[in-house]
C-alpha cells in the first residue's frame, strides 16, 4: 500500500521527468567537446595511416628494390609493379602503382618492406574529383615522399623502439 | 514610456490629418484600417522572425544540452543561419505528388500558418498594446487554434497517401483530445480570474493577499493553479505536436502527415508549428505567470518595462520546450491517448470542481 501511494506522488510529481531534465540541464553548462575542423584538429598519432609515400636514401637513391612483397601482401591488390635491371646491375621498378580507390589502409605494405621505402604517412586531407586521380604513380608517390621525408623520417625514429 | 508616447502622437496626427482629407467619418474608418493593416504588419513581421531566431535558439540549446556547440559558421555565432535555411527551403524544388489534389495540396500549409498567426490577434503584449482587446479573447484564442486541425487534415486527403492520410488522422485526433483538457484547465483560470479578456487575467494576478505585501509572483495563478498549469503547458506541447508529443517528426517509427511535403511548403509547417510554440508560451506566461507584471513591487523591477517582463517570461517557457526535446523520448501514439483521455481529463474536472468549491467557500482567494 505504502508502495502504491509512493509510486502515485512519483508520477503526479513528474519526479522522474525532472530527474531527466537536470541532467540535460547539466549538460547546457558543460564543456563542449566540438572540434571545429578545418581550424582545429584531433591529436594524430605517429602511426597514423594515411596517404602513402615512396622513400629515398639521403643520397638520393630510392629504397625500394622492387622484392615485390607489399605486392603480394596487399589484401586489397592495390599495388602494381613491374621491375627491370638497371644499368649499374640493381633492380629497381619501372613501375609503382599504388590504386588509392582499392586501398583499404591496412598498412601491410609498410609493415611488409624491408628497406622501409613504401610507408604510409600522417596526409588524409587529400582528394581526387574523378578515380583516375586516385591512380598514384610511382612519380607521384616518390613527390609525396620527397616532400615530407623529414615528418616521415620522425615518426618512424618515435616507432622504431617498439618494433 | 517615451515610446509610448510617441506612439499616441503619431495615432493623434494621423487620425487628424485622415479627418481633414476625407471628413469625420470616412476618415475615421480609414484611419482605422490603415492602422489596424500596419500593426497587422509589423506583429505579423515581429512573428515570422521570432520564428526563424526560434529554430537557430532551438538548434543551439539542443545543442549545448547535446555537449555539441550548434550551429556558428552562418554569420557571427549563427545569427545568419535561419536566413540562410529559409533561402534554402525557398530554392527547393516543391515536389506535388500526381493523384494529389493540386490546390488543397499548396492550401494545406497556408491554412497552418494563417491559424498560427490569426490567434495573435488578441494577445496583450502590454496593457497598452493589443491589436484587439476583446472581452471574449480566450474564447477567440481556443476557437482558432483548433482551426490549425484543418490544416493537418486537409494535407494528409490531399496527399492522396495512404501514409500521410493514417498520419493526418493521429495527429488530428492527437490535438483535439488535447484541446479538452487544454480547454477545462483554462475554464479553471477564467473561474478565478472571472474574466475572459487576456488583460483583465493579467489585471486579475496583480492583486491578492501576497501581491499586497510586494510579493506578486506569489499572487499569480502559477501556484493556486499549479496542477493546472501542468495540465495546460503538457496539453500545448501535445497541442503543437512538439517533442515528446512529435510525432509527425519520428519518420523513423511512424509516418507524419507532412511525408508528401518538400521545399517551402514544409517550411510553412514548421513555420506554422513555431508560431503556435510561440503563442502557446505567451498564453502561459499571460495566463498563469503574471503576463507583463513585474515578479517583485520594488522601484527596480518596476522601472523595466512590462513588456520585457512578457518577453523574459515566454522565452523561459520556450526553453523549457526545446529543454523537453533535448530530454524526453518520444511517447507511443496509444501512450499519447492514454495520457490525455485517462489522466489530463480526469484530473482537470476534479480539479475544476475543487477550484468551483473552493471558491464558494470562505477561504477564497479570489474576491
Amino acid at each position: 500500500m505504502a508502495e502504491k501511494i509512493r509510486e502515485f506522488f512519483k508520477t503526479f510529481l513528474l519526479l522522474e521527468l525532472l530527474k531527466g531534465m537536470a541532467v540535460t540541464g547539466r549538460h547546457l553548462f558543460a564543456r563542449k567537446t566540438t572540434v571545429q575542423y578545418p581550424e582545429e584538429h584531433t591529436p594524430q598519432s605517429h602511426r597514423f595511416r594515411g596517404l602513402h609515400a615512396l622513400r629515398r636514401y639521403p643520397n638520393g637513391e630510392e629504397r625500394c628494390i622492387a622484392c615485390k612483397l607489399c605486392e603480394a601482401v596487399c589484401p586489397a591488390l592495390a599495388i602494381t609493379i613491374e621491375s627491370e635491371e638497371r644499368a649499374d646491375g640493381t633492380r629497381r621498378t619501372t613501375r609503382y602503382d599504388i590504386d588509392l580507390n582499392k586501398c583499404i589502409f591496412c598498412g601491410f605494405c609498410e609493415e611488409s618492406c624491408p628497406v622501409d621505402s613504401i610507408v604510409e604517412t600522417r596526409i588524409l586531407e587529400y582528394h581526387g574529383e574523378k578515380r583516375s586521380d586516385l591512380h598514384y604513380t610511382k612519380e607521384m608517390l616518390l613527390a609525396v615522399g620527397d616532400r615530407y621525408e623529414a615528418e616521415i623520417a620522425k615518426d618512424r625514429a618515435s616507432d622504431a623502439a617498439y618494433r | 514610456m517615451d515610446l509610448l508616447g510617441l506612439y499616441a502622437k503619431i495615432i493623434a496626427t494621423g487620425l487628424t490629418f485622415a479627418q481633414g482629407m476625407l471628413g469625420p467619418e470616412l476618415g475615421a474608418a480609414v484611419f482605422t484600417l490603415v492602422k489596424t493593416s500596419v500593426l497587422i504588419g509589423v506583429m505579423v513581421g515581429a512573428i515570422l522572425g521570432a520564428v526563424a531566431y526560434l529554430t537557430l535558439l532551438e538548434r543551439k540549446v539542443i545543442g549545448y544540452m547535446q555537449v555539441r556547440i550548434g550551429p556558428n559558421r552562418v554569420g557571427p555565432l549563427g545569427l545568419l543561419q535561419p536566413i540562410a535555411d529559409g533561402v534554402k527551403l525557398v530554392f527547393k524544388e516543391i515536389i506535388i505528388p500526381s493523384g494529389a489534389d493540386k490546390v488543397l495540396f499548396v492550401l494545406a500549409p497556408i491554412v497552418a500558418l494563417t491559424v498560427a498567426m490569426a490567434a495573435w490577434a488578441v494577445v496583450p503584449f502590454s496593457p497598452q498594446v493589443v491589436l484587439a482587446n476583446v472581452n471574449a479573447g480566450l474564447l477567440y484564442i481556443m476557437a482558432i487554434t483548433s482551426m490549425g486541425v484543418y490544416g493537418i487534415i486537409v494535407a494528409g486527403w490531399a496527399s492522396n497517401s495512404k501514409y500521410a492520410f493514417l498520419g493526418a488522422m493521429r495527429a488530428a485526433a492527437q490535438i483535439v483530445s488535447y484541446e479538452i483538457a487544454m480547454g477545462f484547465a483554462l475554464v479553471c483560470v477564467l473561474m478565478v480570474s472571472q474574466s475572459l479578456n487576456l488583460s483583465d487575467i493579467v489585471g486579475g494576478q496583480e492583486k491578492g493577499y501576497f501581491a499586497s505585501m510586494g510579493l506578486n509572483f506569489l499572487s499569480w495563478n502559477w501556484l493556486p493553479l499549479a496542477p493546472m498549469l501542468l495540465v495546460y503547458f503538457i496539453s500545448g506541447v501535445a497541442e503543437t505536436q512538439r517533442a515528446p508529443f512529435d510525432m509527425a517528426e519520428g519518420e523513423s517509427e511512424i509516418v507524419g502527415f507532412h511525408v508528401e511535403y518538400s521545399g517551402m511548403l514544409f517550411g510553412v509547417f514548421s513555420m506554422a508549428e513555431y508560431a503556435n510554440m510561440i503563442l502557446v508560451s505567451f498564453l502561459t506566461a499571460i495566463m498563469f505567470f503574471g503576463g507583463w507584471a513585474a515578479p517583485l513591487d520594488s522601484t527596480l523591477f518596476n522601472a523595466i518595462p512590462g513588456f520585457f517582463w512578457l518577453l523574459g517570461k515566454v522565452l523561459c517557457v520556450l526553453i523549457l520546450f526545446l529543454w523537453f526535446r533535448a530530454t524526453f523520448p518520444r511517447y507511443r501514439y496509444d501512450q499519447i491517448m492514454r495520457l490525455g483521455w485517462k489522466v489530463f481529463i480526469p484530473l482537470t474536472i476534479v480539479w475544476l470542481v475543487l477550484i468551483a468549491a473552493w471558491m464558494q467557500t470562505p477561504f477564497s482567494i479570489w474576491r
